[in-house]
């Protein structure tokens, strides 16, 4: 049900008189006389300094919906894709990837603004995020370079299509402007997300913030280079190049969190979010590193398709993995609670059995 | 302590908080009922948590006022209770309303604000539901109705402050074991019961008050009995924006990193422009 929007209230004489009353409800009916039925032999839990608050989470679980996840993995692709456009142009490499960068970094933005407001709980409000700007803030931080990034993508894409049909000087100036605008915001879209999650209470997402940038920056940049890839431009060795890097980085990140063997980074090892995170990291990690190390030997075009198609699952997966694993670490109490984990600590319950916690 | 009922009075200029004293608290809920009803806060719905009286669980959108219970091993003649019986401790729960918010901090709209009394304040016509407010929040206080789409949480009665009224739940709480008051002072009453409760054998009385984290300090002082963990009340709460120096100085790092890469691609990779052309030409 959508509440009419909460306004305050005017105290008066009669609503003062409704809280005494209460007041003096519970003085007569307050208080507890006798406990009440306990069956005996149940495994009724204690709230204790070793268990908690019944295990009861301290922490919210994060309220994203589906679209968080899917826009990272576009921003970060339409980002990566503008810096690549603007590079193959600037070094005079290659006018038609240039070309495509533009189209995708475009379309990535538009994507990407659709995504971020279905995800909003007051879509119709979306514009609130360009009221402020504060820079404490990686949302509005982030909400602003969508916002910058995306009419300029859209602009460079634009004078694009302009121009190759009417050859217009000036407004040839004006994409390539955009064009560098772009890659410049394109930058910040592709990492911004790692530090968006990492300044957050959650602890599995916190306790990585030093790496999750670069994390998510990477992904960004392979999944950017497959996607033009798989645009036509798997002959290109400089993507090749890039996506080798990318990967490497990826592999390098993946194995990192391997090693780290602290219990805040379980639900980022174990279990299904685990598995997911683990298998996003190999799919843009080590599997097109192989890939493209052999197709730069042999130049098989297909080798590259495969690696692009694995780097683009691995991408998805990896941010899907990550916000999951958000979700898990949120619901272990005894992390902010700093509550040592012993045999005698019990089993880790999501207390999905609590009404709130479903309705939430 | 500001009882005044006194409706022309208004603000009083003060920095406010609450005192939630457990060791007074008899878990009438009466502070939950009378929060809702002012507040006019939809009902949680009648759900059984099956592990202990306490259905309600945690505060959350709908539940701003909660009333923890805290089950504890039989200790005889400590609040009437009789030897072979489970203690129970009652224990208030609120917003904090942090010295430094995380919900406010990364709050993009500018939806939560200060109020001058030190409230953290959602407003509801600005709030348009991003919900990262939920995972910015170090003790798990301020949700999203997501059937309404907006996050809500206690108001600190902003209303009821406004014109010199104390809280709907101190007000309605039969044996003062929620306090409000100008922060300094009731930090002092805290100190005074403490010492009081210690003086009449109950050693275990806490303070829970964080002023040595990065949260500086809450605007909701607890006094309960025993560890505050017992409470869900976190040891060291931090807010989230500590991380931003890290996170900042990485996303710069992948910045410059996708920059050198990309550099070195182009420019020790062969042109392509000329195959492009002749691919066009024929």
């Amino acid at each position: 049900m959508r509440d009419p929007a909460r306004r305050e209230h005017t105290p008066d004489a009669a609503r003062e008189a409704r809280l005494v009353s209460i007041r003096r409800e519970a003085e007569k009916k307050g208080r507890l006389v006798e406990q009440g039925v306990r069956p005996k032999g149940a495994p009724f839990p204690k709230a204790s300094p070793e268990t908690g608050y019944y295990g009861i989470p301290l922490l919210k679980e994060p309220q994203w919906t589906w679209e968080i996840p899917v826009y990272f993995f576009v921003g970060g692709a339409a980002g990566a894709a503008a810096l690549i456009g603007a590079l193959a142009k600037v070094t005079g490499k290659d006018e038609g990837l240039a070309r495509d960068a533009r189209l995708v970094a475009a379309g990535g933005g538009i994507l990407s603004t659709g995504l971020l407001i279905s995800d909003l709980g007051r879509p119709e409000r979306f514009l609130n995020m360009l009221r402020v700007f504060k820079i404490q803030s990686p949302m509005s931080v982030g909400a602003w370079v969508l916002a910058l990034f995306g009419s300029s993508a859209g602009a460079a894409a634009f004078a694009q299509v302009v121009d190759d049909r009417l050859k217009i000087g000036p407004v040839r100036v004006l994409g390539n402007v955009a064009e560098g605008f772009s890659a410049a915001m394109g930058l910040p879209l592709a990492t911004y997300t790692g530090v968006l999650i990492g300044a957050t209470a959650i602890p599995a997402w916190n306790h990585n913030v030093k790496t999750l940038p670069i994390h998510f920056g990477m992904s960004g940049l392979g999944a950017g280079v497959s996607v033009l890839e798989l645009m036509g431009h798997d002959d290109s060795p400089a993507l090749n190049v890039l996506g080798i890097g990318a990967s490497a980085v990826e592999s390098y990140e993946g194995v990192q969190l391997e090693f780290k063997r602290d219990s805040v980074n379980r639900p980022l090892k174990h279990g299904l979010t685990g598995w997911t995170t683990r298998l996003g990291s190999v799919l843009a990690g080590p599997v097109p590193l192989a890939l493209r190390i052999i197709a730069s030997a042999s130049g098989s075009r297909r080798l590259r398709r495969a690696a692009a198609w694995s780097s683009i699952a691995g991408s998805i997966l990896t941010r899907v993995g990550w916000i999951y694993a958000g979700h898990e670490s949120a619901r272990d109490w005894r992390i902010p609670l700093q509550i040592k984990e012993t045999p005698s600590t019990p089993e880790l319950t999501s207390r999905r059995d609590i009404p709130q916690m479903r309705a939430g | 302590m500001s009882t005044s009922t006194d409706f022309e009075t208004g603000h009083s200029g003060h920095t406010t908080a609450f005192l939630t004293d457990s060791t007074l608290c008899i878990g009438c809920k009466a502070c939950e009922v009378a929060c809702k009803e002012w507040n006019g806060v939809s009902a949680d719905g009648f759900d059984w948590s099956g592990f202990s009286y306490d259905n309600t669980g945690h505060v959350g959108h709908s539940t701003w006022r909660h009333v923890k219970f805290v089950e504890g091993d039989p200790q005889p003649g400590f609040g009437g209770n009789s030897g072979e019986t489970i203690s129970w401790e009652f224990s208030s729960d609120v917003c904090k309303h942090c010295e430094v918010a995380g919900c406010l901090e990364a709050c993009p709209t500018g939806a939560i604000t200060r109020m001058e009394f030190g409230a953290v304040y959602v407003q509801p016509d600005i709030c348009n539901g991003c919900s990262y407010c939920v995972v910015a929040c170090p003790f798990g206080v301020v949700q999203k109705n997501v059937e309404d789409g907006r996050a809500f949480k206690c108001t600190f009665c902003s209303d009821r402050q406004r014109v010199g009224l104390e809280p709907a739940c101190a007000k309605a709480c039969p044996t003062q074991s929620i306090k409000f008051g100008e922060i300094n002072e009731l930090r002092n009453e805290a100190q005074d019961r403490l010492q009081e409760l210690r003086a009449r054998g109950i050693e275990d009385a806490t303070v829970y008050d964080p002023q040595d984290t990065s949260v500086g300090g809450i605007h909701s002082i607890f006094l309960v009995r025993g560890d505050p963990r017992t409470y869900n009340l976190p040891p060291k709460p931090e807010v989230p924006t500590i991380y931003l120096k890290d996170g900042w100085r990485s996303a710069g790092i992948a910045a410059g990193m996708m920059v050198v890469a990309g550099l070195a691609a182009f420019l020790s990779t062969p042109s392509k422009n000329g195959k492009r052309l002749e691919g066009a030409a024929r």
